[in-house]
């Protein structure tokens, strides 16, 4: 057996070194994604989300209403948005613009001053059990504290007969696969059809056959779209198999229309594939390609609202989040299962993807190279 | 109009990458149904200047037309009329060779696409293994399949990039058959090569090196312009000889051919006498030789300088 060579060894090391500072995007990806990333989510990412968007409908606005709001935001966990409407605090439940929606019956200072049982109702949107947990939990702690200190003189005892009523939206026994199980579906999407496109055309590169292609007639126009179709086919039968599972495997409750739920994926499964091609034709080869993928798909997972509630998040993390277009189909993929949302309603959510794949289908035009050069 | 029809015809064409001049003032006219031979070291440009010609690569500098197409705005209109055989292998491994044709036939919106495919599929002899998949195939194989594609749309110019690059004797043969064959059929063919027997079979040469283009003519007149002389020196421990006969007055290169050496020079009579001293202090053989082909294109590669180098 030969003996082991220091210098052989050394060697192969210093070629491995050489190779890797060569390969600038790797290198730029083995400083870039550790920072990044360990910025980006350590600062993002809240597993105890406060800040969380509240609405409020105030029939009769009173000093006591008025001081249980401002103890909500005192505490940190709710920003109010403002006083609403009832119908308008609905729609914006269902769109996910807003997590809870507290409501003050009409008469209520008048009866709580008088010393009669108050009811404050609360509905949460409880898709995501996580998101509403701690909030819920401050909130019952809110009510008899608050107006046992905040009132003094009146006639109102310690014991103040304000009842809270909390009731939670959309799956209110808080089971986590009811939100996880539909944003899967967005997760796997993501990740096999932006890879899969990725490697399309820089696997041509490679294999020396895009000067072939190149040597057609074929437009990128053509080249593009003409790659994407079958993985259009290929998402919607993955599509196909995760629905069947959530909903005989899971019981994941599928409340609204099938139809829209297919055309909403149709749309989010092309915003993916148009980015993977883009990349495609960004990246020098396959190496690339994928690596491009991961750092793409790594904030999907975290800033989304995938793993972690969305509202939870520092505003410039919801800023950057709603770039993705993983964070805007989740709510529709939500909304429409456990919701049953309509089209009108879930709007807000799908031109932000349309907008998406435009601009980086028009980049992947711009960059798709026509020539050798 | 009894001018030949100049299928292409390039002024000044440059390309740089980066700071490297790949090929500086390329000019160029191949007439219709010539069969142009394009050779020169690695390196001197041949694979940039093809690709500029069909498009895949735009000029830095130059003008001109291939096919009546104006090299740089009309690729599109150039790409339709050419055929281009890549230096490498360049269908796609895990088609089948069927599905090969039938894509480009597609590519280049052949009508009668299946009876096209099925023509090709015959005359490479390849209709019982149509379903093999091109990657299996052997390179003199690969090399026919390539050519069959790029004739498949009917191109009225064929650029062949080292098409015979490892490819056994026979297969080369049979392969210039068919290019005399397709240039008889007024075929335009600009083909690079390093063989010197296949530069001997083309119509006309060109001979790059270092990224400009040192002449262009027929064999014959390439060899007479450098106004060459060469002798054949044979004999026992000639190999050994080779760098005392450098050292020789007149003598400007010495090359092997065989077990003989090949010795060249301009200064024809300096040269015979020297070298006639020189064979009878060995015991060597000396016969007066036509230079070759290669004699004359070492001569030239000899004489032209490197830019890149002081």
């Amino acid at each position: 057996m030969t003996r082991f060579s220091l210098s052989r060894w050394l060697g192969i090391l210093i070629k491995e070194f050489i190779q890797l500072r060569r390969d600038r995007l790797t290198f730029g990806m083995i400083v870039g994604i550790p920072i990044l990333q360990l910025l980006l989510f350590g600062f993002a990412i809240n597993a105890d989300p406060k800040h969380l968007p509240t609405a409020v409908v105030m029939a009769e606005p009173g000093p006591a209403a008025r001081a249980f709001v401002a103890a909500m935001e005192n505490s940190g966990y709710f920003d109010v948005r403002g006083r609403v409407s009832e119908d308008q605090a609905a729609q914006a439940l269902a769109r996910g613009e807003v997590q809870f929606v507290v409501s003050f019956p009409p008469g209520f200072q008048r009866d709580l001053v008088r010393g009669r049982p108050v009811a404050i109702a609360v509905e949460a949107d409880a898709t995501d059990p996580l998101a509403t947990g701690g909030a819920v939990a401050v909130l019952n702690q809110l009510g008899g504290e608050l107006f046992a200190r905040d009132l003094p003189g009146r006639r109102v005892d310690a014991r103040a007969p304000v009842e809270l009523h909390v009731l939670r939206r959309y799956n209110p026994e808080g089971i986590t696969a009811y939100n996880i199980v539909p944003g899967l579906l967005g997760v796997i999407l993501t990740l096999t059809m932006v890879l899969m496109t990725g490697l399309a055309m820089t696997r041509e590169r490679e294999r020396g056959t895009f000067e072939n292609l190149l040597a057609t007639p074929a437009t990128p126009f053509e080249v593009i779209t003409g790659k994407l179709v079958p993985y259009v086919l290929i998402g919607l039968v993955q599509v196909i198999l995760v629905l069947l599972a959530a909903r005989w495997v899971f019981d994941v409750p599928m409340l609204g229309s099938i139809p829209l739920l297919f055309g909403v994926v149709l749309i989010f499964i092309v915003a993916n594939l148009v980015l993977g091609i883009t990349f495609s034709s960004i990246a020098r080869n396959q190496l690339q390609a994928m690596q491009m993928t991961f750092f793409f798909f790594l904030p999907s997972m975290l800033l989304s609202g995938f793993m972690f509630p969305f509202q939870g998040m520092p505003e410039w993390a919801q800023a950057l989040g709603s770039l993705l277009p993983l964070t805007h189909f989740l709510v529709l993929v939500r909304g429409i299962l456990l919701k049953a949302s309509g089209a009108a309603l879930l709007w807000p959510s799908i031109w932000p993807i349309l907008l998406f794949t435009v601009v980086v289908l028009a980049v992947g035009l711009r960059t798709f190279r026509r020539t050798l050069d | 109009m009894n001018l030949p029809e100049a299928v292409i015809d390039v002024r000044g064409l440059c390309k740089r990458f980066g700071d490297k001049t790949v090929v500086d003032g390329f000019s160029l006219q191949v007439a219709k149904g010539e069969i142009h031979g394009f050779l020169g070291p690695n390196g001197s440009g041949k694979t940039t200047t093809i690709r500029m010609l069909c498009g895949l690569l735009t000029p830095d500098a130059g003008e001109g037309r291939c096919l009546g197409h104006d090299v740089l705005r009309e690729s599109d209109a150039i790409k339709r009329e050419v055929g281009y055989m890549t230096q490498r292998f360049s269908l796609w491994d895990d088609l089948s060779i069927e599905e090969n044709l039938h894509f480009v036939g597609r590519m280049f919106g052949l009508a009668g696409r299946r009876r096209r495919v099925d023509q090709a599929l015959d005359e490479l002899g390849l209709g019982g293994r149509r379903r093999q998949l091109a990657g299996t195939l052997s390179g003199g194989w690969k090399q026919r399949l390539a050519l069959a594609s790029c004739l498949l749309h009917e191109p009225r110019l064929l650029l062949l990039d080292e098409p015979t690059a490892g490819v056994d004797p026979k297969a080369r043969r049979d392969f210039w058959e068919e290019i005399h064959r397709l240039s008889a059929a007024g075929i335009t063919v600009l083909v690079s090569t390093h063989y010197m027997d296949e530069a001997e079979r083309c119509h006309r040469l060109s001979y790059l090196a270092y990224g400009r283009l040192l002449t262009t003519g027929s064999g014959a007149d390439i060899v007479a312009a450098q106004g060459l002389s060469t002798w054949a020196v044979s004999g026992d421990g000639v190999e050994r000889l080779t760098e005392a006969l450098r050292q020789l007055p007149a003598v400007e290169q010495v090359a092997s051919f065989g077990r003989q050496l090949h010795v060249s020079g301009r200064d024809a009579e300096r040269l015979q006498a020297a070298l006639e001293g020189f064979v009878d202090a060995h015991q060597l053989r000396l016969a007066a030789a036509r230079p070759s082909l290669e004699d004359v294109f070492m001569h030239l590669m000899r004489s032209a300088r490197d830019p890149l180098e002081p």
